[in-house]
């Protein structure tokens, strides 16, 4: 008769990977869902909703539920927009809050605490509660452009990408991170005569893949997954994101291939991008415990 | 000859810019823009497409510039362009929606000819404060879906217009209908829905028990009427239908509502004229639209849908209003009939249609909005009043006390009027 056995190795292996594998398709199976959805027509979908039908390619396949949403919406234009703003934002970002990181931990200058302090507070206040005083300041900052000079910076990608270059999380994430790094190496620069933007450019910055990988896979999610700010500010279809493009598709009668497909569409980058960082963000989580 | 000379060129140049000049002028168009909620609707956006174009070409001096919007995001996009002083000359507006726009400042009365609507449905006119402030190329209704083969087989009156079922009558048939134990529920109230759905469809009831989401008489207390005795009445006949196991909850699966009563599910379904196409190609002559019943204060369906307005900002209010007026144009409201299937506002207008026009597949909807409909109450609180009656209908199908509830619903709709100081009513 079989004993379970705490010792025994296998068995011990066995149990690790079925708990592994079971908690790998609460998260699998979500998007495998999607995916198959977005293959079968409307009237298929919703049969199988109620069955393992649901996440396997049986019935009526095809990709025309994807052709319907490319005719439907200008995804190409949507993914082109999200993919800029949050390039250019998260690189910007990167940038910016590594280098605000790095002064509040190696440099020394007056109000340094009182100015940490209000950056972390900006973490426990909600978006929402400060987009109005935002939308009616960005409604009225001046731009100087190609085309001149102009009042007012809705409907462009500039009111998207800037307000969010530096954020309260990105700061921190990086300050705790640099805190960890050996001292002695920062002195060390400095006793060979590194200026102190050697020292971050060269010597900080390339100790920091994991930290930057994270930070980069944070505030690419958050960027990206951008809503409510880009329907207040963005009244011409040319500058909308793809979340807002996501509204194209409910209609009084909802296509929910089309929004499955459109959906598997853009859920891509954020797989390819997780995917690239993957090793990094890990080595993050196990070295800072920094969690996303 | 010299002096001469000059003045010859002075006068030919002078001519060429005059001449220039009158013909720029004469071409010039004024830039009018529109912002309308149909993006992603390609059928919805070829008639709103071709109407601008006709009225481009129809006269020298407004050119409209049409941008849409998805449906979802439209209204927070105008409140976020009101607050940046950045809306456009004409925008499209829920009918249930505009007085709060109307008083927040964000539209202002329409320059038509009302002679020109005075045969239109009254749920398409946009009327606050005494103003005309927006007006529907269409209406919506909302019927009692189901087939005529199901109610014969419990032995059903089929009601009429003119001869809806009673309240004892709808009840016996829900009755009956359980008992057959064919179907999951008898009737698909579309609790999957959220939303603007809840005062669209279920206020109807409301009201037709004699309670109302508010005083209509001031528009100043919901006290007496949304927690009065008839509105209690209807607060206990609508949890009955759940106890009873008559409806599914709030809980209902999504995809059960789209097809339930399609695949036999769901005996009927309460659902609007946008869904009566794939019932007719399913069921064919079988398939039935039928009036709300009648709770004793007489049968009633919402009304208003979407509708253009001029807002507070355009600096060319009259060029805004010719649009408008040139949109109404019975071919256009029957084209857009056609391609989405919402019901003309006009008679002239649905008998150039396919489904509304006399002995059409879906006339009766044109006649149910015509001897039911009741547009919901006409203030700027009512978008507050909205999601309080969601609420209170949502809890009290979970099997929340009828008369605290709506006691509750009807001070927070009390607070909200007190904190805007009556809504100018």
């Amino acid at each position: 008769m079989f004993q379970l056995d705490k010792d025994n190795p296998t068995l011990r292996l066995i149990v690790r990977y079925m708990v592994l594998t079971l908690i790998a398709l609460i998260f699998v199976t979500p998007i495998l869902f999607m995916m198959m959805s977005s293959l079968k027509p409307d009237q298929q979908l919703l049969a199988d909703t109620s069955s393992i039908r649901a996440f396997l390619p049986i019935g009526d396949i095809s990709f025309d539920n994807y052709k319907a949403a490319f005719e439907r919406a200008p995804i190409g234009m949507f993914m082109l927009n999200s993919l800029l703003v949050t390039g250019v934002t998260v690189v910007l970002g990167l940038l910016v809050c590594s280098m605000a990181g790095f002064s509040f931990v190696f440099l020394n200058w007056r109000g340094k605490s009182i100015a940490f302090s209000i950056i972390l507070a900006t973490l426990i206040v909600p978006f929402e509660t400060i987009a109005i005083p935002m939308l009616l300041m960005v409604s009225k900052l001046p731009w100087l452009g190609l085309d001149g000079f102009s009042w007012g910076w809705l409907n462009s990608y500039r009111v998207q990408i800037i307000p969010f270059i530096a954020d309260g999380l990105t700061i921190f994430l990086f300050a705790q991170y640099f805190k960890d790094l050996p001292k002695e190496l920062i002195e060390a620069s400095r006793i060979e005569g590194c200026s102190w933007w050697q020292v971050y450019w060269r010597v900080v910055m390339p100790l920091s893949g994991p930290i930057i990988a994270t930070a980069a896979i944070l505030k690419f999610l958050a960027m990206y997954n951008q809503y409510l700010w880009p329907i207040m500010v963005t009244q011409q279809e040319q500058y909308r994101p793809v979340l807002v493009g996501l509204q194209y598709f409910f209609q009084l009668n909802t296509a929910w291939g089309e929004v499955m497909a459109y959906l598997t569409i853009i859920t891509v980058p954020v797989l390819a991008f997780y995917l690239a960082l993957q090793r990094a963000f890990i080595a993050s989580i196990a070295s800072t415990g920094v969690k996303g | 000859m010299k002096i001469t000379k000059k003045l010859a060129l002075t006068i030919l140049s002078a001519s060429v810019l005059g001449s220039a000049f009158v013909s720029t002028s004469a071409f010039a168009k004024t830039d009018l823009s529109l912002w309308y909620h149909g993006a992603g609707n390609k059928v919805e956006a070829k008639v709103i497409n071709q109407i601008v174009n006709d009225f481009n070409n129809s006269q020298d001096d407004w050119n409209v510039v049409l941008e849409s919007f998805p449906q979802g995001s439209y209204n927070d996009s105008v409140v976020a362009a009101a607050l940046a002083n950045n809306l456009p000359d004409i925008l499209d507006v829920d009918g249930p929606v505009m007085p709060n726009w109307a008083w927040a400042g964000y539209l202002r009365p329409l320059l038509i000819d009302e002679a020109k609507i005075a045969d239109f449905l009254p749920g398409v006119k946009g009327y606050w404060d005494g103003k005309l402030y927006s007006i529907g190329l269409w209406d919506s209704a909302v019927a009692m879906m189901t087939r005529r083969s199901t109610l014969n087989e419990v032995g059903a009156r089929i009601p009429t217009i003119d001869s809806p079922w009673t309240e004892e009558e709808f009840n016996d048939v829900l009755k009956k209908l359980k008992a057959t134990g064919k179907y999951d529920y008898p009737l698909d109230l579309g609790m999957a829905e959220s939303g603007e759905w809840f005062p669209y469809a279920f206020s109807p009831f409301l009201q037709s028990f004699g309670g109302d989401l508010i005083d209509r008489s001031t528009y100043k207390t919901a006290e007496g009427t949304l927690n009065g005795p008839e509105a209690i009445a209807f607060g206990e006949w609508w949890q009955s239908l759940f106890v009873n196991g008559y409806a599914p909850g709030n809980s209902q699966d999504p995809a059960d509502h789209e097809t339930g009563l399609l695949e036999g599910k769901y005996a009927m379904q309460w659902y609007g004229n946008w869904a009566a196409l794939k019932n007719l190609n399913k069921f064919g002559d079988d398939a039935l639209f039928l009036p709300a019943p009648d709770f004793g204060h007489g049968p009633k369906i919402g009304a208003a849908s979407w509708q253009f307005g001029v807002s507070s900002a355009s600096k060319h209010p009259q060029g805004a209003s010719d649009f408008i007026e040139f949109a109404l144009q019975d071919k256009y409201l029957a084209a857009f009939s056609d391609s989405i299937g919402v019901i003309p506002p006009t008679q002239s207008a649905a008998a150039l249609t396919k489904n509304y026009r006399q002995g059409g597949a879906l006339a009766v909807f044109y006649a149910l909005s015509k001897a039911q409909a009741l547009v919901r109450p006409v203030t700027p609180g009512y978008i507050v009043e909205a999601k309080v009656f969601e609420k209170a209908l949502a809890d009290i199908a979970d099997g929340a006390d009828v008369a605290d509830t709506l006691d509750s619903a009807a001070d927070e709709i009390n607070a909200d009027i007190e904190k805007n100081r009556g809504y100018s009513h």
